[in-house]
C-alpha cells in the first residue's frame, strides 16, 4: 500500500464525517472544515479533495447537486446518501478498532513484554 | 460490489468526459475565488489574495491528471491514444506505410478471397433448408470394374426406393436436358430439369407461384405441366404474375404452367423449366442407369442406416423387374449392385476440395512471407529508433509500455492493410462469379459473409501480432535499457544484431522455393496436357451447333435423317467450310452419351467388357481431324441402305485384336438382340473424358440405323444431336447467323442451342488445371518478387550499417570490388540455407498436390533444378545491386559520416 491510499483513504472518511455533522457542502466548504479540524493535513493541497469526492460519488457514497453559496455564487453541494451513512458507520468502526490496536501497541514498553 | 458500481460509472463517465471537465474546471474556479475572496478579507492585496489560493490549491494540472485517471477506462484511453499516435508516426513515413499496407493487403485479400470461395463451396450448408438430410442415391457395382464407381438409378429403383424404404422422408430421380419451346419467339430449347414425384418435396424449397407436381402429374396419361424457374420466367414472361394456368409448346406438346420457383432455388446444371418425369411403370425393365437420385433422410437416421436400407432395397429391386430385353439376368447378379447413399454435398461439390485446400495453402504461405517481409521493414524502423527507446527506457519508461505502443502500430498496419485486403477480396469475387471456370460448383453463391469477414479481422490481427512480436523481442524485450551501451559511434556493428533479419530472409526464399515449385509444377502439368494427341487438331476451327428434330414434328426416323443430311449439305456450301460432320454428341461433352456394354461376336469375357458410344455420319471423323487408322469412314449408303457397320477406336482394335487392321471384318453390336455389325473403320483415340483422363475405348454407330434393340427393334435416329463445321470463319456472328440460318431454311421448327467451338470445349475441361496454374502462379510470382526485395533490402541495409568499416577497409587500401563480393557472398549464403530448407519442404508439400499433377511427378527433377537455379541467379542480382554501393563509397565521407 502506498502512501497516498493511506492519506486518500483517511481523506476520504473525514469528508464523510464532516458531511455527517454538517449537511450539504461544497467544495471549499469541506475543505476549510477539515482544514481547520486536521490543521496541517490539507494546508499545502486542497486540490486532492477534488479526486477523493469523485470517488466517493462513483462509489454512491456522497451526491452532488448544484446551488447557491452563501455569498450567492454558484456552487456544487455535496451531501451524504443513505448509503455514505452505513459506509461512514462501518468504516468509523473499523478506523476505531485499528486505531486503539495501534494506540496499545505503541503503549506497550519493553519490560511490559518480559 | 463497491467495485462493480465503480466500474459502472467509469464507464458511464467515459461517454461524458468533455463535460465533466468542464464541471470540475467551474469548480476549480469557485474553489479558489472563494479562497480568493476570504483572503481578501484577511486583508491581502488581490494580486497577492489568488496567489495564495493558487498555492494552497495546488498543482491544479496533477489533480486533474489523477481525476481523470479515475474517470472512464484508463486502458482503453491509452489504447485510443496508442493508436492515435501510432497513426501519426505512419502518417509520417509515407513510403514505408504504403509498401507495408500494399503487400498486406495482396496478402490478406488473396487469402480472404480464396476463403470465400472455400466457404461458400464447401463450409456453408447447401441453399435447401436442413441440408444435412438431404443424400445423393447413388449404385456401386463391384462385379463390373468397367462401370463408374457412382452408377445412377435405373427408372425401376425409382419405384422400389419410394414403396419399400424405411429411412426416407422423400425419394424421387432427376435427370439434366434440354426442352424445346416453340411458339412464343424464335424456336429456343431451355435446360430442363426433368423430375419424378419427390424431387422437388425433397429439396423442400416452395414455390414462389402455384405449386409442386403433384404424384398425379408424373402418371402417364396425366395433362402435361411445368414448373419455371425465376430467371427464365422473368427472362421470357417478365414476370407476369398470371402466368400459372397459361400453356407452353415443349417438345411439341401443350404444358400448362403449374408454378414459378423463387430467385434462390438452386440446383445442378442451372435448369431453367422443370418438367416432370412420366414412367410407364408396367414398361420398366431393371437396366438402363440414367437417373440421379436424391432422398431426404428422416430426422436421427444415420448415413450407414441408409446404405443398409437400399442394400437390402436393392435385393427386392433384383427380383421385382423384368430383365430389359436380350440382357440376362445373371448380368445383373453378377454386377453384385451395392448401396452408395452419400451426402448431397459430396456430389455437387465433387473433387473440387482438394484444389481449393492446396491453393490456400499456398496463399497462406504467401501471407507468412508478406509477414517476413513486413517484420524486416519493421526491423529497419525499430533499428533506426533504437536509440530513442534505449533513452525512454532509461528514463523510467516500462518495457511493457514500450512494447505495447509497437504492437499496436503493428496491429494498426495490420488492420489497415485487412481492410484494403477486404476490398480487395470483394473485387476478386466479384469478378470470379462473373467470369469464374464453368466447373467450378455453386458459383452464384460465392459471396462475402460475416464468416469471411471474421475470417479477414482474425488473419489481419494475427498478421499484425506475428511481425509485431519480431522486433519487439528484439528492441524491446526487459533488456531494452542495456542497448544504450551499444549506440556510441565507436562501435561498428556486432554479426548477433543481424539474426532477427537473416532469419526472416532465410524463411522468406525457402517459402518461396516451394511456391515456386508447386506452380512450377502446375507449368509442367499444363504442359504435358498440351502435348496430348487430344485425337482431334486445330480445335479452334471447329464450330459445334447443337439442335434437336422432336418426334412430334417430323417422326418416321429416315426422314430425320435426310433432314440432317440436307442442312450438312447446305451448311458445307457456306463460305470458308471445308467440311461438316454430324453425331450425337462431340468430344469431351462429357455430360452426354454414356458407356455401355459391347460384344464382339469372336469373342466372350468374364466381365462384360463396356465402351463408349457414339453415333455418327459420314464426314464427322474427317470435320473433327480423327484421322483414321484403318479402313474406311462410314458413308451416306451405309446408313440408307441399312448396312450393318461400325467403327471402332485405335485402342479398342488394339486390345482385342490386336492391330487396327485386325479388327477389320470383326462384328461386334451393343446388345444381343441388335444383328452384328461389321467394323469398316478404325479411327484415333480421343480423349474424351479431358486430356488428363485416359481416352476411353469407342464404338460408333451410324446416326440411323434400321433395327435397333433399345427401341424394341424399330429404325433409330439420332434427334438431338450436333453439327460440326470447320472453317476459318469459326466463333464469328456472321457464320453462326447464316448456319442458323441454313438449319431453318431447311426445318422451321428447330431450335439451335449450345454453340460452342471444339477449342471452348477443349478449354474447359483445362479450365480447373488452368485455374489452378493462374493461382499458383500469382503466388510464386508474388513470392519470388518478395523473396528478392527481402534479400535487397538485408544486404543494403547491411551495407549502410557497416559503411564505417567499408570506409575504413578502403582507406587501408583493399579492393572495393572485395568488398562487394563479401555482401554477395552473404546474400548467396542466405538463399543458398533459403533454398536448400525450401527443396526439403517443398518435396514434402508437393505430395498435398498429387491429384492436380498429370505426367509429372511431385518430385519433377527439371521444376527442382530450374527453381533453384531461378531463385539463386535472382538471389546473387538481389545481393550484387546493393553491394555496388559499398565500392562508391568515399572513406574520407565514410569516416566522417557519424
Amino acid at each position: 500500500m502506498k502512501d497516498t491510499d493511506i492519506r486518500q483513504g483517511t481523506l476520504a472518511l473525514m469528508v464523510l464525517k464532516t458531511l455527517e455533522l454538517l449537511g450539504p457542502l461544497h467544495g471549499y466548504a469541506i475543505a476549510r472544515r477539515i482544514e481547520q479540524i486536521s490543521g496541517d493535513l490539507l494546508t499545502v493541497n486542497q486540490g486532492t479533495l477534488y479526486p477523493v469526492l469523485l470517488k466517493l460519488m462513483q462509489e454512491g457514497s456522497i451526491k452532488a447537486e448544484w446551488g447557491a453559496s452563501e455569498n450567492n455564487r454558484k456552487a456544487r453541494f455535496y451531501s451524504l446518501t443513505r448509503q455514505g451513512r452505513k459506509q461512514l458507520q462501518a468504516e468509523a468502526r473499523s478506523w476505531e478498532q485499528t486505531a486503539s490496536i495501534m494506540e496499545r501497541f505503541f503503549a506497550v514498553k519493553a519490560q511490559d513484554l518480559k | 460490489m463497491k467495485t462493480l458500481r465503480r466500474l459502472f460509472h467509469r464507464l458511464l463517465s467515459w461517454t461524458t468526459a468533455a463535460q465533466d471537465e468542464a464541471v470540475l474546471q467551474a469548480e476549480i474556479e469557485q474553489h479558489i475565488a472563494m479562497q480568493t475572496a476570504d483572503n481578501l478579507r484577511s486583508g491581502l492585496s488581490p494580486e497577492e489574495a489568488r496567489r495564495q489560493a493558487l498555492l494552497k490549491f495546488g498543482n491544479v494540472e496533477a489533480m486533474k491528471e489523477s481525476f481523470r485517471d479515475q474517470k472512464g477506462l484508463p486502458a482503453m484511453e491509452t489504447l485510443v491514444t496508442d493508436i492515435r499516435l501510432a497513426l501519426r508516426r505512419l502518417r509520417r513515413a509515407p513510403a514505408f506505410t504504403a509498401a507495408v499496407i500494399l503487400t498486406l493487403a495482396l496478402g490478406i485479400g488473396a487469402n480472404t478471397a480464396i476463403f470465400g470461395v472455400i466457404d461458400s463451396i464447401l463450409l456453408r450448408p447447401l441453399p435447401y433448408p436442413h441440408a444435412e438430410e438431404l443424400v445423393g442415391v447413388w449404385q456401386s457395382a463391384p462385379g463390373i470394374p468397367a462401370l463408374p464407381p457412382n452408377l445412377a438409378c435405373s427408372p425401376s429403383m425409382y419405384f422400389t426406393y419410394r414403396e419399400e424404404n424405411r429411412t426416407f422422408q422423400q425419394v424421387g430421380l432427376w435427370q439434366s436436358d434440354g426442352a424445346s419451346v416453340t411458339g412464343i419467339a424464335e424456336p429456343e430449347l431451355p435446360r430442363a430439369l426433368i423430375v419424378t414425384y419427390g424431387v422437388l418435396d425433397a429439396l423442400g424449397v416452395p414455390p414462389l407461384l402455384g405449386r409442386w407436381f403433384s404424384q398425379a402429374d408424373d402418371t402417364p396419361g396425366a395433362p402435361e405441366t411445368l414448373i419455371l424457374t425465376y430467371g427464365y420466367w422473368q427472362r421470357r414472361f417478365a414476370g407476369d404474375q398470371t402466368i400459372v394456368g397459361r400453356s407452353l409448346t415443349v417438345n411439341g406438346k401443350p404444358h400448362i404452367v403449374i408454378g414459378v420457383m423463387p430467385e434462390d432455388f438452386q440446383f445442378q446444371h442451372d435448369p431453367e423449366l422443370i418438367l416432370p418425369r412420366m414412367l410407364e411403370r408396367d414398361k420398366l425393365y431393371l437396366g438402363e442407369f440414367s437417373h440421379n437420385g436424391i432422398a431426404r433422410l428422416k430426422p436421427g437416421v444415420t448415413l450407414e442406416q441408409a446404405n443398409a436400407d437400399q442394400a437390402r432395397m436393392l435385393g427386392i429391386w433384383l427380383n421385382a423387374w423384368p430383365v430389359p430385353p436380350g440382357l440376362d439376368i445373371s448380368l445383373f447378379r453378377n454386377a453384385r449392385l451395392s448401396p452408395k447413399i452419400q451426402p448431397l454435398s459430396q456430389e455437387i461439390v465433387g473433387d473440387i476440395g482438394a484444389t481449393l485446400w492446396v491453393i490456400m495453402g499456398t496463399l497462406s504461405l504467401v501471407l507468412l512471407i508478406v509477414c517476413a517481409n513486413v517484420a524486416n521493414l519493421l526491423l529497419v524502423r525499430a533499428e533506426g529508433r533504437h536509440q530513442e527507446l534505449a533513452i525512454r527506457a532509461a528514463l523510467g519508461a516500462g518495457w511493457g509500455r514500450i512494447a505495447r505502443e509497437m504492437l499496436v502500430e503493428s496491429v494498426t498496419l495490420g488492420i489497415l492493410g485487412g481492410v484494403f485486403g477486404l476490398a480487395l477480396a470483394y473485387l476478386a469475387l466479384r469478378i470470379l462469379v462473373a467470369g469464374g471456370p464453368a466447373t467450378l460448383p455453386r458459383l452464384g453463391e460465392i459471396a462475402i459473409d460475416p464468416t469471411v469477414f471474421a475470417f479477414a479481422l482474425g488473419i489481419s490481427l494475427f498478421s499484425g501480432l506475428l511481425f509485431g512480436v519480431i522486433p519487439i523481442l528484439k528492441y524491446a524485450g526487459p533488456r531494452i535499457a542495456t542497448s544504450l551501451r551499444g549506440i556510441g559511434r565507436t562501435f561498428s556493428q556486432d554479426r548477433a544484431r543481424h539474426r532477427a533479419r537473416n532469419t526472416l530472409v532465410v524463411i522468406q526464399t525457402a517459402l518461396a522455393v516451394v511456391l515456386l515449385i508447386g506452380s512450377g509444377l502446375m507449368i509442367r502439368t499444363f504442359q504435358y496436357l498440351r502435348n496430348v494427341q487430344a485425337g482431334f487438331s486445330h480445335p479452334e476451327e471447329v464450330q459445334i451447333l447443337h439442335s434437336i428434330i422432336p418426334e412430334s414434328v417430323v417422326g418416321q426416323p429416315e426422314r430425320v435423317m435426310r433432314l440432317h443430311h440436307e442442312i450438312l449439305n447446305r451448311l458445307a456450301t457456306l463460305p470458308g467450310v471445308t467440311s461438316v460432320g454430324f453425331a450425337d454428341s462431340a468430344p469431351l461433352e462429357t455430360f452426354l452419351g454414356g458407356s455401355n456394354v459391347l460384344y464382339a461376336e469372336d469373342k466372350t469375357f468374364s466381365s462384360p467388357p463396356l465402351a463408349r458410344m457414339r453415333k455418327i455420319a459420314p464426314g464427322f471423323f474427317k470435320t473433327m481431324g480423327t484421322s483414321l487408322i484403318a479402313g474406311r469412314d462410314l458413308t451416306w449408303t451405309d446408313l440408307y441402305n441399312g448396312r450393318s457397320v461400325a467403327m471402332v477406336s485405335e485402342n479398342l482394335a488394339r486390345e482385342w485384336w490386336g492391330s487396327p487392321a485386325a479388327a477389320l471384318g470383326k462384328r461386334i453390336r451393343e446388345n444381343p438382340k441388335d444383328p452384328w455389325r461389321e467394323i469398316v473403320g478404325v479411327v484415333a483415340d480421343v480423349y474424351d473424358k479431358g486430356v488428363n483422363a485416359p481416352p476411353p475405348k469407342f464404338a460408333y454407330w451410324p446416326a440411323f440405323m434400321n433395327q435397333y434393340a433399345w427401341t424394341g427393334g424399330r429404325p433409330v435416329v439420332v434427334r438431338t444431336g450436333m453439327y460440326a463445321i470447320r472453317s476459318n470463319r469459326t466463333a464469328t456472328e456472321s457464320l453462326l447467323t447464316e448456319a442458323r440460318e441454313v438449319i431453318w431454311s431447311v426445318n422451321g421448327r428447330q431450335p439451335v442451342f449450345l454453340e460452342t467451338t471444339l477449342k471452348d470445349l477443349y478449354d474447359q475441361s483445362m479450365a480447373r488445371t488452368s485455374f489452378t496454374l493462374v493461382l499458383l502462379a500469382i503466388a510464386g510470382g508474388m513470392s519470388l518478387v518478395l523473396g528478392i526485395v527481402g534479400i535487397y533490402g538485408v544486404i543494403a541495409y547491411t551495407v549502410a550499417q557497416r559503411t564505417r568499416e567499408i570506409g575504413i577497409r578502403t582507406a587501408l587500401g583493399e579492393q572495393p570490388e572485395r568488398i562487394a563480393k563479401l555482401f554477395v557472398r552473404h546474400g548467396l549464403f542466405l538463399a543458398g540455407i533459403g533454398t536448400v530448407l525450401g527443396l526439403g519442404a517443398a518435396a514434402a508439400l508437393t505430395r498435398l498436390m498429387t491429384s492436380l499433377l498429370f505426367g509429372v511427378t511431385t518430385l519433377d527433377p527439371m521444376t527442382y533444378v530450374t527453381v533453384s537455379t531461378l531463385l539463386i541467379f535472382a538471389a546473387a542480382l538481389a545481393s550484387y545491386l546493393p553491394s555496388r554501393r559499398a565500392t562508391a563509397i568515399d572513406p574520407v565521407e565514410a569516416l566522417r559520416a557519424e
